[in-house]
């Protein structure tokens, strides 16, 4: 199993923790893992992305072009990785700021209202983790304790009183994910 | 067992230099390099193992104190980026002519100036072809995984003590910003200041006892005992070539085509390898682990049993000259690569095989045969 991923946001979204608690959880169950930023002045407020492989193999590139799986974050993303997903694989997002939806349809498309839903918990920074319980759901490539040994290992420890929270919005983000239908363009 | 961690590249790097037992470190912080002075910072090595951090007034400063400090037969290590090692040349010229042991890492960005701070390997003449002044060559590793970044600094302090020669890791900063899983070995401990006497009294200044004074020095006016010097300083480069080559080999046994890349190139020409197969196009990868010495016999007894070769490097064309001097005009060699800190992906890697050797060699051949015609 290989599964090639781009997390794509704004700097500060937590874009770049995310795929680190990922590629930890792939770690826990014995897997290959790279974690590769896009790294320089365009993380200061403005896009950060970051490619996450998880593999039962070695990697080779840890720079892709094309991916199974998309998670994007804002409009720039959607403009720039849209066409980066695999015939067949999966985009992810959080319809929040978007005004220009996914179009394709040879794609699996997945709503997950990440903002919203952290707000309502009370917690924005959680945001992040409710994305990852969205994927997790339509891709569960890792097991949930595994995820949650991967944040043990991510956070340092004054942080671990967090954990439990952290899982809430996991869990939060997979009952809440939904399958998003592109509505074919109707020209008259 | 050892320990698994998910690390930076940079941070493996400063993480394996504390457990090989390192016992100094002078550096100044430059992107994309920097992780590696400030995981040594926060890592309070000095309580770890006693081992020094000092960050310099500047890169010239680190790199003459690497070489006091290397004069006393002590590990001692620097590491930059590509700017700031231009700045270390003449301290690493007087490393090597003082035939002083130290590992210098450059965690190469694009240039040339002050360039970009994306990675690039546009670095590769200046690390193998002397870059400083006079007849000297650095032994080169290039690590292509966190792995390797980690294993590296041991492996470099071998040579460089087996040698008495400065060693080069030249990394980039794809591989220094990359997070991977690295095992990081066990802690060694420094070594004693008796057990420093009884290894390198010979020639480092530990402090005269009963013997001649040791004099570490890269000036000898009397052009003899220069010429003796240089010509040691060549045996020891030949000796490296016959006894420390290091390359890798992947799905060569049947390739048609072949890849030549070294670090970050390597891993995206790996997956280049890959896709080429799918469409069922035989090519192999050959990854030279050090840039000097080169795998150049191995290289031209490849070159009989490909149709030719495409050398893959994040520059505009420098060690495809090293693959064309290996090769001897065998078969066609071209270069492929992005420059200003653009990384190349798979794709384009794949589609310049097929442009620039494959269809290449199809139009070669049709015209040999049209002239036979003819």
């Amino acid at each position: 199993m290989t599964e090639e991923i781009i997390i794509a946001g704004f700097g500060g979204q937590g874009v770049l923790s995310m795929g680190k608690i990922l590629a930890y959880s792939g770690i826990m169950q014995n897997q290959e893992v790279s974690w590769m930023p896009s790294y320089g002045p365009e993380m200061r407020g403005g896009t950060a992305n970051v490619t996450v492989i998880l593999s039962d193999d070695r990697i080779s590139s840890p720079y892709l072009k094309i991916f199974d799986t998309a998670i994007i974050l804002n409009q720039q993303s959607m403009d720039k990785f849209e066409e980066s997903v695999k015939p067949g694989g999966v985009l992810i997002y959080d319809p929040n700021g978007i005004s220009h939806h996914p179009t394709r349809t040879d794609i699996n498309i997945y709503q997950i209202e990440g903002t919203k839903l952290a707000a309502e918990m009370g917690n924005k920074k959680i945001f992040n983790m409710v994305i990852l319980g969205g994927f997790l759901k339509v891709k569960p490539i890792v097991q949930l304790e595994n995820v949650i040994e991967g944040l043990k290992k991510s956070l340092s420890e004054r942080y671990h009183h967090l954990i439990p929270l952290n899982t809430e919005a996991i869990s939060t983000g997979m009952n809440k994910i939904t399958p998003f239908k592109v509505e074919k363009q109707v020209f008259s | 067992m050892s320990e698994l961690k998910l690390m930076k590249g940079n941070e493996a790097l400063a993480e394996a230099a504390i457990r090989a037992g390192v016992d100094a470190y002078f550096g100044y912080p430059i992107t994309p390099q920097s992780e590696v002075i400030e995981y040594l910072m926060t890592e309070r090595p000095e309580e770890r193992t006693g081992m020094v951090v000092l960050q310099a007034e500047s890169e010239i400063a680190a790199i003459n104190m690497v070489y006091g400090a290397a004069s006393t037969g002590k590990k001692v290590m620097t590491s930059s980026s590509s700017p700031g090692i231009s700045l270390k040349l003449e301290g690493i010229s007087y490393l090597a002519g003082a035939e002083l042991p130290a590992v210098i890492v450059n965690v190469v960005r694009g240039g040339p100036g002050l360039g970009t701070i994306q990675p690039s390997q546009a670095d590769y003449f200046q690390s193998v072809k002397g870059g400083g002044h006079g007849d000297y060559k650095l032994y080169v590793l290039a690590p292509a995984s966190v792995q390797e970044m980690s294993d590296f600094i041991e492996d470099a302090f071998d040579i460089a003590f087996k040698y008495r020669a400065p060693v080069l890791i030249l990394s980039d900063g794809l591989i220094g910003q990359m997070m991977e899983k690295v095992q990081l070995k066990d802690q060694k401990e420094r070594i004693s200041n008796e057990e420093l006497i009884k290894r390198h009294d010979s020639w480092a200044v530990t402090g005269k006892t009963n013997r001649e004074r040791n004099i570490i020095t890269s000036l000898d006016l009397q052009s003899e005992k220069m010429e003796a010097r240089v010509h040691r300083l060549m045996k020891k480069y030949e000796q490296m070539e016959k006894e420390d080559l290091r390359f890798e080999k992947i799905n060569c046994d049947d390739a048609e085509y072949l890849i030549v890349a070294y670090g970050s190139s390597a891993r995206i020409a790996q997956k280049a390898v890959e896709l080429a197969r799918e469409k069922g196009i035989k090519a192999g990868l050959l990854r030279p682990i050090t840039l000097f010495p080169y795998p150049k016999q191995e290289l031209f007894k490849l070159a009989d049993q490909v149709k030719g070769i495409l050398s893959v490097e994040l520059n505009a064309g420098q060690m495809v000259e090293d693959v064309k001097l290996s090769v001897e005009h065998k078969v066609p060699v071209e270069h492929f690569g992005r420059t200003g800190g653009i990384i190349h992906t798979p794709e384009e890697i794949l589609e310049a095989l097929e442009q620039k050797i494959i269809n290449h060699e199809r139009i070669r051949y049709s015209k040999t045969r049209e002239s036979s015609i003819l």
